[in-house]
Protein backbone atom coordinates (compact mmCIF):
# COMPACT_ATOMS: atom_id res chain seq x y z
CA UNK A 1 0.00 0.00 0.00
CA UNK A 2 1.44 3.42 -0.94
CA UNK A 3 2.25 5.89 1.79
CA UNK A 4 -0.53 8.15 2.97
CA UNK A 5 0.00 11.75 1.92
CA UNK A 6 -1.22 14.83 3.74
CA UNK A 7 -3.91 15.15 1.08
CA UNK A 8 -5.12 11.63 1.76
CA UNK A 9 -5.35 12.41 5.44
CA UNK A 10 -7.28 15.57 4.64
CA UNK A 11 -9.73 13.54 2.62
CA UNK A 12 -10.15 11.03 5.40
CA UNK A 13 -10.70 13.86 7.83
CA UNK A 14 -13.33 15.41 5.59
CA UNK A 15 -15.11 12.10 5.23
CA UNK A 16 -15.09 11.47 8.96
CA UNK A 17 -16.35 14.99 9.58
CA UNK A 18 -19.22 14.46 7.17
CA UNK A 19 -20.26 11.34 9.00
CA UNK A 20 -19.97 13.04 12.36
CA UNK A 21 -22.16 15.79 11.04
CA UNK A 22 -24.82 13.34 9.95
CA UNK A 23 -24.78 11.75 13.35
CA UNK A 24 -24.97 15.06 15.13
CA UNK A 25 -27.46 16.67 12.80
CA UNK A 26 -30.28 16.25 15.27
CA UNK A 27 -28.19 17.26 18.21
CA UNK A 28 -27.54 20.98 17.93
CA UNK A 29 -25.89 22.90 20.70
CA UNK A 30 -27.62 26.15 19.76
CA UNK A 31 -30.47 27.36 17.60
CA UNK A 32 -30.62 30.75 15.91
CA UNK A 33 -34.01 31.90 14.64
CA UNK A 34 -34.22 35.02 12.50
CA UNK A 35 -37.71 36.54 12.46
CA UNK A 36 -38.81 36.73 8.85
CA UNK A 37 -42.23 38.39 8.84
CA UNK A 38 -43.07 41.21 6.43
CA UNK A 39 -41.83 43.67 9.05
CA UNK A 40 -38.58 41.79 9.55
CA UNK A 41 -37.91 41.40 5.84
CA UNK A 42 -38.57 45.10 5.18
CA UNK A 43 -36.18 45.99 8.01
CA UNK A 44 -33.34 43.81 6.71
CA UNK A 45 -33.87 40.34 8.20
CA UNK A 46 -32.46 38.60 5.15
CA UNK A 47 -29.20 40.46 5.58
CA UNK A 48 -29.15 39.37 9.24
CA UNK A 49 -29.72 35.75 8.24
CA UNK A 50 -26.85 36.11 5.82
CA UNK A 51 -24.58 37.56 8.51
CA UNK A 52 -25.24 34.57 10.82
CA UNK A 53 -24.67 32.22 7.92
CA UNK A 54 -21.33 33.88 7.20
CA UNK A 55 -20.22 33.33 10.80
CA UNK A 56 -21.18 29.65 10.62
CA UNK A 57 -19.42 29.13 7.34
CA UNK A 58 -16.25 31.02 8.16
CA UNK A 59 -15.84 29.09 11.37
CA UNK A 60 -16.98 25.81 9.84
CA UNK A 61 -19.56 25.27 12.57
CA UNK A 62 -22.03 22.48 11.93
CA UNK A 63 -23.75 21.99 15.28
CA UNK A 64 -25.61 25.30 15.35
CA UNK A 65 -29.00 25.35 13.64
CA UNK A 66 -29.89 28.48 11.68
CA UNK A 67 -33.53 28.88 10.79
CA UNK A 68 -36.28 31.49 10.48
CA UNK A 69 -39.78 32.10 11.73
CA UNK A 70 -42.56 34.63 11.36
CA UNK A 71 -43.27 37.96 12.98
CA UNK A 72 -42.72 37.97 16.74
CA UNK A 73 -45.12 40.86 17.32
CA UNK A 74 -42.57 43.62 17.89
CA UNK A 75 -42.38 45.01 14.37
CA UNK A 76 -40.81 48.30 15.43
CA UNK A 77 -37.78 46.50 16.86
CA UNK A 78 -36.99 44.43 13.77
CA UNK A 79 -34.72 42.92 12.56
CA UNK A 80 -34.84 40.45 15.43
CA UNK A 81 -33.32 37.07 16.18
CA UNK A 82 -33.77 34.57 18.98
CA UNK A 83 -30.81 32.60 20.30
CA UNK A 84 -31.38 29.41 22.23
CA UNK A 85 -28.40 27.70 23.76
CA UNK A 86 -29.30 24.13 24.57
CA UNK A 87 -30.74 23.86 28.06
CA UNK A 88 -31.05 27.64 28.50
CA UNK A 89 -33.91 30.10 28.10
CA UNK A 90 -34.17 31.76 24.67
CA UNK A 91 -32.90 35.33 24.33
CA UNK A 92 -34.40 37.79 21.84
CA UNK A 93 -32.13 40.34 20.21
CA UNK A 94 -33.61 43.45 18.61
CA UNK A 95 -32.63 46.25 16.17
CA UNK A 96 -29.97 44.03 14.66
CA UNK A 97 -27.23 44.97 12.22
CA UNK A 98 -24.60 42.66 10.67
CA UNK A 99 -22.02 44.16 13.08
CA UNK A 100 -24.16 43.31 16.10
CA UNK A 101 -24.65 39.81 14.71
CA UNK A 102 -20.91 39.25 14.68
CA UNK A 103 -20.61 40.31 18.31
CA UNK A 104 -23.63 38.26 19.42
CA UNK A 105 -22.33 35.23 17.60
CA UNK A 106 -18.91 35.44 19.21
CA UNK A 107 -20.06 36.26 22.73
CA UNK A 108 -23.35 34.42 23.08
CA UNK A 109 -23.42 31.54 20.59
CA UNK A 110 -19.77 30.62 21.02
CA UNK A 111 -19.01 32.04 24.47
CA UNK A 112 -22.35 31.52 26.21
CA UNK A 113 -22.43 35.10 27.46
CA UNK A 114 -25.62 37.09 26.72
CA UNK A 115 -24.98 40.45 25.03
CA UNK A 116 -27.23 42.48 27.29
CA UNK A 117 -26.98 45.71 25.31
CA UNK A 118 -28.71 44.23 22.29
CA UNK A 119 -31.15 41.95 24.08
CA UNK A 120 -34.81 42.90 24.15
CA UNK A 121 -34.95 43.12 27.89
CA UNK A 122 -33.44 41.83 31.00
CA UNK A 123 -35.31 41.96 34.28
CA UNK A 124 -34.25 45.00 36.25
CA UNK A 125 -37.22 45.57 38.53
CA UNK A 126 -36.80 44.31 42.04
CA UNK A 127 -39.67 43.00 44.10
CA UNK A 128 -40.02 43.17 47.81
CA UNK A 129 -40.71 39.88 49.40
CA UNK B 1 -39.61 46.49 0.48
CA UNK B 2 -36.68 47.62 -1.56
CA UNK B 3 -36.74 45.05 -4.32
CA UNK B 4 -38.76 42.23 -5.83
CA UNK B 5 -36.65 39.47 -4.29
CA UNK B 6 -37.74 40.67 -0.83
CA UNK B 7 -41.41 40.64 -1.89
CA UNK B 8 -40.91 37.08 -3.13
CA UNK B 9 -39.36 36.03 0.19
CA UNK B 10 -42.22 37.64 2.07
CA UNK B 11 -45.06 36.11 0.07
CA UNK B 12 -43.39 32.69 -0.07
CA UNK B 13 -43.10 32.79 3.73
CA UNK B 14 -46.92 33.08 3.73
CA UNK B 15 -47.09 29.84 1.73
CA UNK B 16 -44.87 28.11 4.24
CA UNK B 17 -46.91 29.45 7.14
CA UNK B 18 -49.94 27.92 5.38
CA UNK B 19 -48.21 24.52 5.68
CA UNK B 20 -47.32 24.13 2.02
CA UNK B 21 -45.04 21.22 1.15
CA UNK B 22 -44.34 22.57 -2.32
CA UNK B 23 -43.87 26.15 -3.45
CA UNK B 24 -43.30 27.09 -7.08
CA UNK B 25 -42.01 30.57 -7.85
CA UNK B 26 -42.04 31.74 -11.45
CA UNK B 27 -40.56 34.88 -12.96
CA UNK B 28 -41.50 35.28 -16.60
CA UNK B 29 -40.28 38.19 -18.64
CA UNK B 30 -41.80 39.02 -22.00
CA UNK B 31 -39.46 41.49 -23.69
CA UNK B 32 -41.97 42.16 -26.51
CA UNK B 33 -44.84 43.04 -24.24
CA UNK B 34 -42.54 44.65 -21.63
CA UNK B 35 -44.01 42.64 -18.82
CA UNK B 36 -42.61 40.70 -15.92
CA UNK B 37 -44.98 38.18 -14.43
CA UNK B 38 -44.34 36.85 -10.94
CA UNK B 39 -46.30 33.79 -9.84
CA UNK B 40 -46.05 32.18 -6.42
CA UNK B 41 -48.04 28.99 -6.18
CA UNK B 42 -48.33 26.70 -3.18
CA UNK B 43 -50.20 23.61 -2.05
CA UNK B 44 -50.85 25.02 1.41
CA UNK B 45 -54.15 25.16 3.22
CA UNK B 46 -55.62 27.87 0.97
CA UNK B 47 -58.19 30.52 1.84
CA UNK B 48 -61.97 30.53 1.81
CA UNK B 49 -63.88 33.21 -0.15
CA UNK B 50 -64.26 35.54 2.81
CA UNK B 51 -60.56 35.45 3.69
CA UNK B 52 -59.55 35.81 0.05
CA UNK B 53 -61.63 38.99 -0.29
CA UNK B 54 -59.74 40.55 2.58
CA UNK B 55 -56.28 39.21 1.71
CA UNK B 56 -54.97 42.43 0.15
CA UNK B 57 -56.52 44.65 2.79
CA UNK B 58 -53.56 45.98 4.80
CA UNK B 59 -55.71 46.03 7.92
CA UNK B 60 -56.51 42.36 7.70
CA UNK B 61 -54.29 39.56 8.93
CA UNK B 62 -54.78 36.03 10.19
CA UNK B 63 -51.77 36.35 12.46
CA UNK B 64 -52.15 36.59 16.19
CA UNK B 65 -48.99 38.60 16.77
CA UNK B 66 -50.12 41.89 15.19
CA UNK B 67 -53.14 43.57 13.68
CA UNK B 68 -51.93 44.57 10.22
CA UNK B 69 -51.07 42.39 7.24
CA UNK B 70 -48.94 44.26 4.76
CA UNK B 71 -47.25 41.52 2.73
CA UNK B 72 -49.75 40.98 -0.07
CA UNK B 73 -50.92 44.60 -0.10
CA UNK B 74 -47.34 45.82 -0.58
CA UNK B 75 -46.79 43.41 -3.47
CA UNK B 76 -50.09 44.46 -5.06
CA UNK B 77 -49.06 48.10 -4.69
CA UNK B 78 -45.64 47.42 -6.24
CA UNK B 79 -47.34 45.86 -9.29
CA UNK B 80 -50.01 48.55 -9.61
CA UNK B 81 -47.43 51.32 -9.38
CA UNK B 82 -45.91 50.09 -12.65
CA UNK B 83 -49.29 49.98 -14.37
CA UNK B 84 -49.43 46.24 -13.83
CA UNK B 85 -51.93 43.87 -12.29
CA UNK B 86 -52.31 41.71 -9.24
CA UNK B 87 -54.58 38.81 -8.44
CA UNK B 88 -54.92 35.81 -6.16
CA UNK B 89 -56.63 32.49 -6.63
CA UNK B 90 -57.17 30.29 -3.62
CA UNK B 91 -59.32 27.47 -2.39
CA UNK B 92 -59.27 25.70 0.95
CA UNK B 93 -57.39 22.43 0.60
CA UNK B 94 -56.10 23.35 -2.86
CA UNK B 95 -53.55 26.03 -2.13
CA UNK B 96 -52.95 29.59 -3.22
CA UNK B 97 -51.65 31.23 -6.37
CA UNK B 98 -50.48 34.83 -6.24
CA UNK B 99 -49.81 36.61 -9.53
CA UNK B 100 -48.23 40.03 -9.89
CA UNK B 101 -47.63 41.52 -13.32
CA UNK B 102 -45.19 44.40 -13.64
CA UNK B 103 -44.63 46.67 -16.60
CA UNK B 104 -40.88 46.57 -17.19
CA UNK B 105 -40.77 49.88 -19.08
CA UNK B 106 -42.19 51.83 -16.15
CA UNK B 107 -40.07 54.13 -13.97
CA UNK B 108 -41.48 52.66 -10.81
CA UNK B 109 -40.49 49.06 -11.42
CA UNK B 110 -38.43 47.92 -8.45
CA UNK B 111 -35.10 46.21 -9.09
CA UNK B 112 -35.09 42.42 -8.99
CA UNK B 113 -32.67 42.19 -6.06
CA UNK B 114 -30.86 39.09 -4.90
CA UNK B 115 -32.97 36.05 -5.79
CA UNK B 116 -30.21 33.72 -4.61
CA UNK B 117 -30.35 35.11 -1.07
CA UNK B 118 -34.13 34.85 -1.08
CA UNK B 119 -34.03 31.20 -2.13
CA UNK B 120 -31.31 30.38 0.37
CA UNK B 121 -33.26 32.02 3.20
CA UNK B 122 -36.40 30.07 2.29
CA UNK B 123 -34.49 26.80 2.13
CA UNK B 124 -32.64 27.32 5.42
CA UNK B 125 -35.89 28.14 7.17
CA UNK B 126 -37.80 25.24 5.65
CA UNK B 127 -35.45 22.50 4.43
CA UNK B 128 -38.31 19.98 4.40
CA UNK B 129 -40.30 21.90 1.78
CA UNK B 130 -39.83 21.44 -1.95
CA UNK B 131 -39.07 24.80 -3.49
CA UNK B 132 -38.95 25.34 -7.24
CA UNK B 133 -37.85 28.52 -8.98
CA UNK B 134 -38.45 28.98 -12.69
CA UNK B 135 -36.94 31.84 -14.63
CA UNK B 136 -38.21 32.48 -18.12
CA UNK B 137 -37.21 35.16 -20.61
CA UNK B 138 -39.26 34.95 -23.80
CA UNK B 139 -38.70 31.37 -24.97
CA UNK B 140 -35.69 30.62 -22.77
CA UNK B 141 -36.23 28.91 -19.45
CA UNK B 142 -34.16 27.61 -16.57
CA UNK B 143 -35.25 25.82 -13.41
CA UNK B 144 -33.95 25.49 -9.88
CA UNK B 145 -35.40 22.84 -7.63
CA UNK B 146 -34.52 21.75 -4.13
CA UNK B 147 -35.29 18.16 -5.14
CA UNK B 148 -32.51 18.30 -7.70
CA UNK B 149 -30.04 19.73 -5.18
CA UNK B 150 -31.08 17.10 -2.64
CA UNK B 151 -30.31 14.29 -5.08
CA UNK B 152 -26.70 15.49 -5.13
CA UNK B 153 -26.31 15.72 -1.37
CA UNK B 154 -26.25 12.00 -0.53
CA UNK B 155 -28.64 12.36 2.36
CA UNK B 156 -27.04 15.46 3.82
CA UNK B 157 -29.79 17.89 4.89
CA UNK B 158 -30.45 20.92 2.68
CA UNK B 159 -29.73 23.29 5.56
CA UNK B 160 -26.36 21.81 6.40
CA UNK B 161 -23.49 24.25 5.94
CA UNK B 162 -21.92 22.05 3.29
CA UNK B 163 -25.02 22.18 1.13
CA UNK B 164 -25.07 25.96 0.92
CA UNK B 165 -22.33 26.46 -1.71
CA UNK B 166 -24.07 23.87 -3.88
CA UNK B 167 -27.42 25.65 -3.57
CA UNK B 168 -25.84 29.01 -4.42
CA UNK B 169 -24.05 27.48 -7.36
CA UNK B 170 -27.29 26.10 -8.79
CA UNK B 171 -29.19 29.31 -8.27
CA UNK B 172 -26.48 31.41 -9.90
CA UNK B 173 -26.53 29.14 -12.94
CA UNK B 174 -30.29 29.54 -13.23
CA UNK B 175 -30.08 33.32 -12.85
CA UNK B 176 -27.53 33.50 -15.69
CA UNK B 177 -30.22 32.61 -18.20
Amino acid sequence: MPKLTIEDLEKLRERAKKQTFLREATDYRAKITVHMGTCGIAAGAREIMNAFLKELQERDITDVLLTNSGCAGLCSREPMATIEIKGQAPVKYVDLTPEKVKEIFEKHVLGGEIVKNYALGIGSEKTDY
Amino acid sequence: MEDLSLHILDVAENSLAAKATRVVIRLEEDTQANTLRLTIEDNGQGMDKETLKKAVDPFFTTKQTRRVGLGLSLLAQAAHETGGQFFIESKPGWGTKVVAIFKTDHWDLKPLGDIGQTMLTLILGHPEVEIVFILRRDDKESIFSTEEVKSKLNGLPLNSPRAIPLIMNHINKVMNL
